[in-house]
């Protein structure tokens, strides 16, 4: 038996979501596979498309039709929870899963007050009476960092600027206190002078409430401070996944490589990601073999014709052919294998 | 948020005013008001006097002026082919029409927004999609023919209700109510639908796109995303939300339901304004046809009004001032 803290909080095995459309099934995830510890920070990177929010919703459970999970499993704190019954996968959102939306401006329902919204949240997940749950917000709304909460926390959404609504949205994902958060890109929509602060944010409230985080972002920079753990995410595979301090100094799918090799060299500045050359395929034109052959510069026979599995190479794990080999190529597999192509 | 009342008013003053001008405008171009009053056989001695007395003398802006005062306080002249005021005549047939208008009004808009919903949250369910279809004949079917169809069903073959009238009413002081008698409340019945059914499947389609449009709206999404049940969400983040422009659509409908009484009416023999202004129309009685189109301008302007209100009182976002941050 497992002790408690070696449980993970999220433990995500071969996630495979279709979306049924009128000119054939697209597979937006295939067999997707990653763990995050109690109080860890996973990063999720990838180019636009690369099924990063799918994730996030397959896990939430608000995968919206003609989308589906088709297979594989997601397990929270060692209970399955991708096939609950929707009543029991609702008390599962927000009370044990939170999630964080890229828009603060069109997450909050314009008509009600943060009150109302904040309050309904906590009642819904809870036995508070009113008063208490309203006790409760005005904690949460100082605790996110609203100034004067009580009297702020009557104030309609409109009221607030971009990066406080963001804290708002915070806060009310957080009402619950949650084991586990997604939080998918959510301070893109932001201005540029508050995105640190919102991600400094995240990352104290859950430090101190032992919150695990998937965050998925575009900036490596945030990817570089914030995660303990990366996930790089292609055509809706994991491409690559380990600590994070392996996986940004030094990546070993080509895929991560080049991404990596595209973050800025300027400190502090935050850029989106340079484009390898080429672009990711759309899932109806997937390749056979692995997912990114048309761009590898070390491509060869194999990438053609057999899908990479995610193989464990030291702490990480890397769907790549390069690292499926005899151990002594390890270390020399930085350059092209000898293996004729 | 005052600034945005103020304008409306502004608004339904300018077209108040507007229609004032075609009504008064009427006076002059409808036939030739002094003929009409003193008949063909009158002297030149006659004719020159009334002209005096009538003010037709005066500069034409003058004679706009007082026809606006007039109105204003209720006086609309005195009818050609009745001989009686104008402003007793419409206060007469006024209780006919508004009830059956609000009436049908509430019908419309209660069923419409509560079939939309339906048809919106049971989008793929056999209900929803009947309902839909059969709406799609209410949009399509001609008032009149709802009308004779009901007539000849409850009226001919079932002998149910009655084909025309408002039946027995009571008297409230000046106001007739059918609202209080056995046979008045069955006399409304078939008018009511009649006259509420193109609104009612309107409002209902407007209802059921605006649902379906705010149900994929992000904050619905965040919504279920911190484990709101879904009746709640449906029900209160949603229809508060879908309410907001069908109220503005729906409220100019449901003024638009004055004007489509003139069919009814005509067809349930109702005695109410519509009839009034057909029967007026018949005999060019110009002072009872100019007051009527008054009075459908200033139902207009009120339901607009009204609507403005209601706006300001469902969206935070107008309250609290800056009207253009609503859209
Ligand atoms: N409703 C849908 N129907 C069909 N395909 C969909 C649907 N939703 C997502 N997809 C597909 O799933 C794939 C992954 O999309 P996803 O939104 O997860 O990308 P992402 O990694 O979050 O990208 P971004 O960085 O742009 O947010 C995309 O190819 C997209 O076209
Ligand atoms: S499997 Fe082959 S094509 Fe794919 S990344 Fe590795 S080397 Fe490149
Ligand atoms: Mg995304």
């Amino acid at each position: 038996m497992q002790s408690e803290a070696a449980i993970p909080v999220l433990s995500v095995r071969d996630l495979t979501v279709e979306f049924v459309t009128r000119r054939g099934t697209l597979r937006a995830l295939d067999r997707v596979s990653f763990d995050v510890a109690r109080g860890e920070v996973l990063g999720v990177v990838g180019e636009s498309g690369a099924g990063k929010s799918v994730t996030g919703s397959a896990i939430i459970g608000l995968i919206d039709p003609p989308g589906r999970i088709a297979g594989g499993e997601v397990v929270l704190s060692g209970e399955r929870i991708d096939n609950l019954p929707d009543e029991a996968m609702r008390k599962v959102r927000g009370r044990r899963i939170g999630m964080i939306f890229q828009d603060p401006l069109t997450s909050l329902n314009p008509l009600y007050r943060i009150s109302e919204q904040l309050i309904e949240t906590i009642r819904v997940h809870t036995d508070l009476s009113a008063a208490q749950a309203r006790a409760r917000a005005i904690a949460l709304l100082d605790e996110v960092g609203i100034p004067a909460p009580e009297r702020r926390i009557d104030s309609y959404p409109h009221e607030f600027s971009g990066g406080m609504r963001q804290r708002v949205v915070i806060a009310l994902a957080l009402c619950a206190e949650p084991d586990f958060i997604i939080a998918d890109e959510p301070t893109t929509a932001l201005d540029v002078s508050v995105q640190a602060q919102i991600i400094a944010l995240i990352k104290r409230l859950c430090k101190e409430r032992g919150t695990s985080v998937m965050l998925v972002t575009h900036d490596m920079g945030v990817i570089a401070e914030t995660a303990d753990r990366v996930a790089v995410m292609y055509a809706g595979r994991v491409a690559e996944i380990g600590p994070v301090r392996d996986v940004v100094k030094a990546p070993l799918h080509p895929y991560a490589k080049g991404l990596m090799g595209a973050i800025p060299s300027l400190e502090g500045e935050a850029k989106r990601l340079v484009q390898i050359p080429g672009t990711m395929p759309r899932l109806s034109a997937i390749p056979p073999g692995c997912a990114f052959n048309p761009r590898c510069a070390q491509v060869f026979a194999r990438c053609h014709v057999e899908q990479p599995e995610l193989i464990a190479v030291g702490d990480r794990r890397v769907a790549c052919h390069l690292y499926d080999m005899p151990q002594s190529l390890h270390d020399a597999s930085h350059g092209k294998p000898e293996i004729a192509a | 948020m005052l600034a945005y009342i103020l304008r409306s008013l502004m608004q339904g003053l300018v077209v108040m005013l507007a229609v004032a001008f075609i009504a008064f405008s009427m006076f002059r171009f409808v036939g030739d008001p002094v003929v009409n009053m003193l008949g063909q056989e009158a002297t030149l001695q006659d004719r020159a006097e009334l002209t005096e007395r009538l003010g037709l003398n005066d500069p034409v802006p003058l004679q706009f002026a007082r026809f606006v005062g007039d109105a204003a306080q209720g006086d609309f002249g005195i009818s050609y082919r009745q001989g009686r005021k104008v402003s007793s005549l419409i206060l007469e047939r006024l209780p006919a029409t508004v009830e059956l208008a609000v009436l049908s009004a509430i019908f419309a808009f209660v069923l419409g927004v509560a079939l939309g919903v339906y048809a919106a949250i049971r989008r793929d369910g056999w209900i929803a999609n009947l309902v839909m279809s059969l709406s799609l004949i209410g949009v399509s079917l001609p008032t009149f023919l709802i009308g004779i169809g009901l007539i000849y069903i409850f009226a001919v073959e079932l002998r149910w209700l009655p084909s025309f009238g408002r039946g027995d009413t009571v008297a409230l002081g000046w106001w007739t109510t059918g609202l209080l008698t056995a046979s008045g409340l069955k006399s409304l019945i078939m008018p009511v639908l009649t006259l509420g059914f193109l609104q009612l499947t309107l409002i209902m389609r407007l209802v059921r796109s605006e649902m379906l449009e705010v149900m994929r709206a992000d904050f619905i999404r965040f919504a279920r995303a911190r484990g709101i049940p879904e009746r709640r969400i449906e029900f209160r983040h949603a229809l508060r939300n879908t309410l907001i422009p069908v109220i503005t659509i729906a409220g100019v409908q449901l003024g638009g339901v004055i004007a489509f009484a003139i069919v009814t009416e005509t067809v349930f023999q109702w005695p109410g304004l519509g009839a009034l202004f057909v029967n007026a129309v018949q005999f060019v009685d110009v002072p009872v046809m100019s007051a009527y189109l008054l009075f459908v301008a200033f139902v207009f302007v009120l339901t607009s009004l009204i609507v403005d209100l209601i706006y300001v009182a469902l969206d935070p976002r107008l309250r609290s001032g800056n009207p253009a941050m609503a859209k």
